[in-house]
């Protein structure tokens, strides 16, 4: 996705999210910069802990009660999201401009309503319509996310529905105004498999219709090698690698993508161990010297305990935060078993060719 | 895979699974029979719904079974059976759940849910003795001693998981049914999850009834793989000949859905959806057929056809 220069729609700039737990002040996003082009998938990846979703809330201003934005800005149409201060200022955006996915369709519908009501209560706080044409609309929406019978869905409750039509809803009530960002929050994780892919198609097909520009937040690297154009890569509060999809699987370059990736099970050998990170993350109560993952980092320098690495750039649209880039540094040469990524690929490619000449 | 497959631990015979009352009923699992050998992992794989939990709930007698036996080492242990059997099968199958999260006592320290079963099935162990089989146990799963005393909000989701696993341990089971023991964890502590359970199984000599909806993480623990839809087993095979050649129509559609860590296969995926109209069972009735050595599929006359010559391309 690099062959044109993409407007700019969402800038993030040295963007700080601080938490007050318990009288002790917590730092979940250390200094992000970054940005979201117009029409792009972005996937934010990490471990849970890594202020993945914490990031993508600030841009709804959904953070908890306890927390706040502490430096920074977010820069959207113009208007500067971080410097907002009262609920009011939210509601031109949440919702009509930005919308969310969230995780789990079975905690984040209303139990006691009828679905079509809570897609039609969306599309009615943003739009002054009459009851009519706020119903036409809301049978558009399930249409659009492949509800059949529409007229029947409508009056029927969330129980009634399976987990994969639950989320077909979930889905509805975010684009119920179309928005221009839509954040996805682990949107399949609650899922099975092949409603998994089935829910994945459905986004796309969203995308190319209504021109969205779609973030995933995601620890699952199967689902982020199907959707993304461009992946983060976040720990401890910070992007550590950010690049295009084909880049940050086949050209990582920092080890904390190394470590996610090695500890993927389908890249293990039966037999033997899987590789698995050492050690927790870091506590984010403490300030963190140098390269947040070092500690984790069998094989970190010296200098990675010391001072926090800037950003190298790799190609125009890859870049990492690790001091293993530095002319300087003695270039360790990530692990082995990654390059078995592109044989995943290849043993597929055989399975392909075998199933055409059973076919 | 040429592990040879030994004596049969468990057996499964007919087993049918009734949820509901006489007016209402649904029956969640029908008519499933497998046999698992002493030493190999199991894995038992569906999408929700589908029964698998409910298998292994009948197993160890969570759930009692409407038709069918369990036969563990040559007895049965289903239905009404001796005191004496019934301490034994409590001893020796245990149970691993799914979430971490919930399935900890959360009003009881980390000692005590772990020697829980223990009191139980030992009461002639001393306080001292109990103890020091706590340690054991937790040392064993790569957590400190200290941990005992502490409550099981202290700890995160990897660790939690690891103090379930450390009080089905201290029983000292022969067999291990494991529920999507990892499917609640993040994909770091996954890898530090799984390994620990293979490492325990070299060292025990356990047999695993292994629980899942994510074949590739299914591809690499286990030894055996039976599919499982809406109640009933539709394929059975040994892990490598499932994913080389995958028959019966909903395997396929399973393994064509399964998401790859790498970019370029997912973008040439195709995506095979299964139908379950598309089987043409009024007349010519489906059967369990060995359609090639260590490989079972669920299909009829013409199917198990079609099975044959794709087998042979």
């Amino acid at each position: 996705m690099c062959e044109m220069k993409k407007d700019v729609i969402l800038r993030v700039r040295d963007l700080v999210v601080k938490f007050n737990l318990r009288g002790q002040v917590l730092t979940a996003i250390r200094g992000i910069s970054m940005d979201l082009h117009k029409g792009e998938n972005l996937a934010v990846v990490g471990e849970s802990g890594s202020g993945k979703s914490v990031f993508c809330k600030t841009f709804m201003g959904l953070l908890d009660n306890n927390g706040w934005v502490d430096s920074g800005s977010i820069e959207y149409g113009g208007q500067d999201l971080a410097a907002f201060q009262k609920e009011r200022e939210w509601i031109h955006i949440r919702g009509k401009k930005i919308a969310m996915v969230f995780q789990d369709p079975m905690t984040s519908l209303n139990p006691l309503k009828p679905v079509g009501k809570q897609i039609q209560e969306a599309f009615t706080l943003h739009n002054k319509v009459g009851a009519a044409e706020a119903k036409k609309r809301t049978l558009e929406l399930l249409a659009d996310v492949g509800i059949p019978e529409p007229e029947r869905r409508y009056k029927q409750y969330p129980h009634e529905f399976s987990g994969g039509m639950r989320q077909r809803v979930v889905i509805a009530i975010a684009m119920a105004c179309v928005p221009e960002i839509l954040i996805c929050d682990e949107p399949t994780t609650a899922l099975d498999v092949t409603i998994q892919a089935q829910i994945l198609e459905l986004l796309k097909a969203l995308q190319r219709k209504y021109g969205l520009t779609i973030i995933y937040i995601t620890h699952d690297l199967g689902v982020v090698a199907n959707v993304a154009d461009r992946i983060a890569v976040m720990y401890a509060g910070d992007i550590v690698e950010i690049g295009t999809c084909d880049e940050v699987f086949y050209d990582s370059r920092h080890p904390y993508t190394w470590a996610l990736l090695s500890s993927l099970p389908q890249l293990g050998v039966k037999g033997e161990e899987l590789y698995s990170i050492q050690g927790t993350p870091p506590n984010l109560f403490h300030e963190i010297h140098g390269d947040a993952f070092a500690p984790r980092n069998p094989r970190a320098l010296k200098v990675d305990f010391v001072a926090r690495p800037p950003y190298f750039e790799v190609s125009p649209t890859h870049k990492a935060r690790t001091w293993l880039l530095d002319p300087r540094s003695p270039g360790v040469e990530p692990p082995e078993h990654i390059k078995n990524i592109r044989n995943i690929r290849n043993l597929k490619k055989e399975d392909a060719v075998n199933e055409q000449i059973t076919r | 895979m040429s592990k040879s497959l030994g004596e049969i631990l468990v057996s499964v015979r007919n087993m049918e699974v009734t949820f509901g009352s006489r007016r209402n009923r649904f029956v969640a699992v029908k008519g499933v029979s497998f046999d698992i050998y002493k030493g190999e992992t199991f894995g038992l794989v569906g999408e929700s719904g589908s029964g698998k939990t409910t298998i292994g709930r009948a197993i160890i007698r969570i759930n009692p079974m409407s038709h069918g036996e369990v036969i563990y080492k040559g007895q049965r242990i289903s239905g009404k059976i001796s005191k004496e059997l019934d301490k034994k099968v409590t001893q020796q199958i245990q149970m691993i759940f799914q979430d971490p999260m919930a399935s900890l006592n959360e009003r009881a320290k980390v000692d005590y849910i772990v020697s829980e079963g223990l009191i139980n099935v030992r009461p002639d162990l001393k306080k001292q003795e109990r103890s020091e089989m706590v340690t054991k146990a937790l040392l064993e799963v790569g957590l400190l001693p200290e941990f005992a005393s502490r409550f099981p909000h202290e700890f995160s989701g990897g660790q939690r998981q690891r103090i379930g696993i450390a009080r089905s341990l201290i029983m000292e089971p022969e067999f291990i049914i494991a529920d999507e023991p990892i499917s609640a964890l993040d994909v770091s502590i996954r890898a530090q999850v799984l390994n620990l359970l293979s490492r325990l199984q070299k060292e025990r000599g356990l047999t695993y009834l292994f629980i899942a909806h994510d074949l590739s993480v299914m591809r690499f623990i286990c030894d055996r793989i039976a599919v499982i839809h809406k109640g009933v087993i539709v394929e059975l095979s040994e892990t490598e000949k499932l994913f080389e050649h995958p028959l019966h129509p909903y395997t396929r559609a399973l393994l064509s859905a399964i998401p790859l860590p790498d970019p370029d296969s997912e973008k040439r995926k195709i995506l095979e959806i299964y139908d379950p109209t598309q089987h043409h069972y009024e007349t010519d009735k489906p059967i369990w057929t060995e359609i090639e050595s260590g490989h079972f599929v669920m299909g009829n006359r013409e199917e198990l056809e079609q099975y044959r010559v794709r087998l042979e391309a």
